[in-house]
């Protein structure tokens, strides 16, 4: 193909895409469909990413200490449960940083704090965060620790508690029920994409059908296949250009509503992951609308050019 | 330059025999025309013609060369070579006037300068510059055709084929149409020409060709409207 070729057939794409404005925007209001569809599903991806995430940062092994326990004894331990190789990070609270962070905690809670006043003193212990290199590793972990030959005598003595069989099952359950609601929510969402990509395909299909009379009478002046489908390649392209963009410039008051009033639910600020995945995300939009276009106008012309 | 060797067509899903040991040689330079009743097989010629359509039997012989051997490469040249006219026109409802006719040259690989320069002179031959730029529907029949006939014309082809262009037109129209194709085919194109109208054949005095139930059953060379009654 020559580059006059292809001037022509753009030029002349674009001439079809203008002057049936109708079908045009009848094809481009269905394509928007089809990409919000695929721009939730990024969304909700996201949302799983960092709820999972979340949650997984919330399990760790806090091993507590008897009250008063020696503080040479207890970072001795720290240093071999550092040694431990599934262990990422530990980190020692002392029984008064964990009496801080206890009023922090409760400092709207006066019935609470004027309990902790009448006892004097501090009730708490100390404590030792432990994180691993994988969720997965806590189990090792807390089976190490647990473990009479791994841990010097004088640490094992001064374990109060180490609590990670309670949190385990209901962090494990949590995971289990949002990674289910989300799995079950892209289902639909691919059901959703789907049809509406059947939709999409028969919509522009439809256009040209319309067109294959005109289809037969550039054959008959003999025009050869690319001056025939060129152009309606072309008004593919065009309709997943601009779907794309008019997703994007949806996307931006919905996220912004979904950020000012779902944030705490979902545990994420939609409109925020949204501005700053802007770009990726209107290059994912732009490759599928392209995709998409491109290939039922191809599928489309292929049909009435056989005739 | 056109030779339609013993070319049958039967129409498989009807049986029709649509076209029954048709045998005509044209030679370059003449005017013919195909007259006869609907369903007489003058579409089917024409469609033949065109590879619009394969016959059943027989072949086609453009400058000696079977059409029906032609490859999709050939077949869009050899297009590019005849000028077709239509009873309803078949022009492109999306591109204006001039593009209309642009179309015909930029499919045949005509560059911009001589676009420019030679649509104008062919819409000025059919009367049609002033409409340069509206669209087909904003045209009345005879322009639509007159039009038809430009970009028809506009590659210079060796032959040109009309099948009913009159059949949509009021007589001054008609007349219109046939003037020019007359003088088409002065400059030296071939034209051949199916019609109902008597009174366009009549005014011709040229080669006709009737046509009944598919098969030839006068070839007259300087022939007026002659056909049975049905």
């Amino acid at each position: 193909m020559t580059f006059i070729d292809l001037k022509r057939i753009i030029k002349s794409g674009f001439q079809n895409f203008t002057r049936n404005s109708f079908v045009s925007l009848s094809s481009i209001l269905i394509m928007v469909v089809t990409l919000s569809v695929a721009g939730l599903l990024l969304l909700s991806r996201a949302v799983l990413t960092t709820t999972v995430e979340t949650l997984e940062n919330k399990v760790d092994i806090t091993v507590f200490f008897d009250l008063g326990a020696n503080e040479n004894v207890i970072l001795d331990l720290k240093q071999e449960v550092d040694a431990i190789p599934e262990v990422a990070s530990s980190e020692y609270v002392s029984a008064t940083e964990a009496l801080i962070n206890f009023r922090e905690r409760h400092q709207d809670d006066e019935l609470t704090l004027q309990a902790l006043d009448e006892l004097g003193g501090n009730p708490l212990g100390a404590m030792l965060n432990i994180k691993a290199k994988n969720p997965e590793d806590y189990g090792i972990i807390a089976e190490t620790l647990g473990d009479q030959g791994a841990l010097s005598q004088s640490s094992l003595q001064v374990i109060n508690k180490i609590n990670y069989y309670q949190n385990e099952q209901v962090i494990n359950r949590l995971v289990a029920i949002t990674t289910g609601a989300q799995t079950l929510g892209t289902v639909l969402l691919i059901i959703l994409g789907t049809i509406s990509v059947v939709i999409t395909l028969n919509t522009i299909r439809l256009t040209i059908y319309s067109a294959r009379q005109e289809i037969g009478v550039m054959r008959l002046v003999g025009a050869g296949t690319k001056y025939v489908r060129g152009p309606f390649i072309i008004e593919g392209v065009l309709y997943g250009l601009v779907s794309s963009v008019v997703t994007m410039v949806l996307f931006f008051p919905i996220t912004l509503w979904l950020g000012e009033k779902m944030s705490m639910f979902l545990g994420i600020n939609l409109h925020t992951y949204y501005l700053s995945n802007f770009f990726q995300f209107f290059i994912i939009l732009l490759i599928v609308g392209i995709i998409l276009g491109t290939v039922s106008s191809a599928i489309a012309v292929r049909r009435y050019l056989n005739h | 330059m056109i030779q339609f060797v013993n070319v049958s067509k039967v129409y498989p899903d009807t049986d029709v025999e649509a076209l029954h040991n048709v045998d005509i040689t044209i030679e370059e330079g003449e005017f013919v025309s195909f007259i006869g009743h609907s369903g007489a097989g003058k579409s089917t010629l024409v469609k033949m013609l065109l590879r619009e359509d394969r016959p059943s039997e027989g072949s086609i012989l453009y400058k000696g060369e079977d059409i029906n051997d032609f490859s999709h490469k050939e077949m869009n040249l050899y297009r590019q070579n005849i000028g077709v006219v239509f009873q309803d026109f078949r022009l492109l409802s999306n591109k204006t006037v001039f593009e209309n006719v642009a179309f015909a040259m930029e499919v045949a690989g005509k560059p911009d300068e001589i676009i420019a320069e030679d649509v104008p002179y062919v819409l000025e031959l059919v009367d049609l510059v002033d409409k340069a730029n509206n669209f087909p529907h904003q045209l009345s029949g005879g322009e639509k055709q007159r039009l038809a006939i430009a970009r028809a014309i506009i590659n210079d082809p060796k032959l040109l084929v009309a099948d009913e262009p009159t059949g949509n037109l009021d007589p001054a129209s008609t007349y219109e149409v046939v003037d020019i194709l007359k003088k088409i085919n002065k400059l030296g194109t071939t034209v051949i020409l199916t019609t109902h109208n008597t009174g366009v054949v009549d005014a011709l005095k040229k080669r006709v060709i009737t046509l009944e139930k598919g098969s030839i059953v006068r070839d007259d060379p300087h022939g007026s409207y002659i056909i049975s009654k049905k």
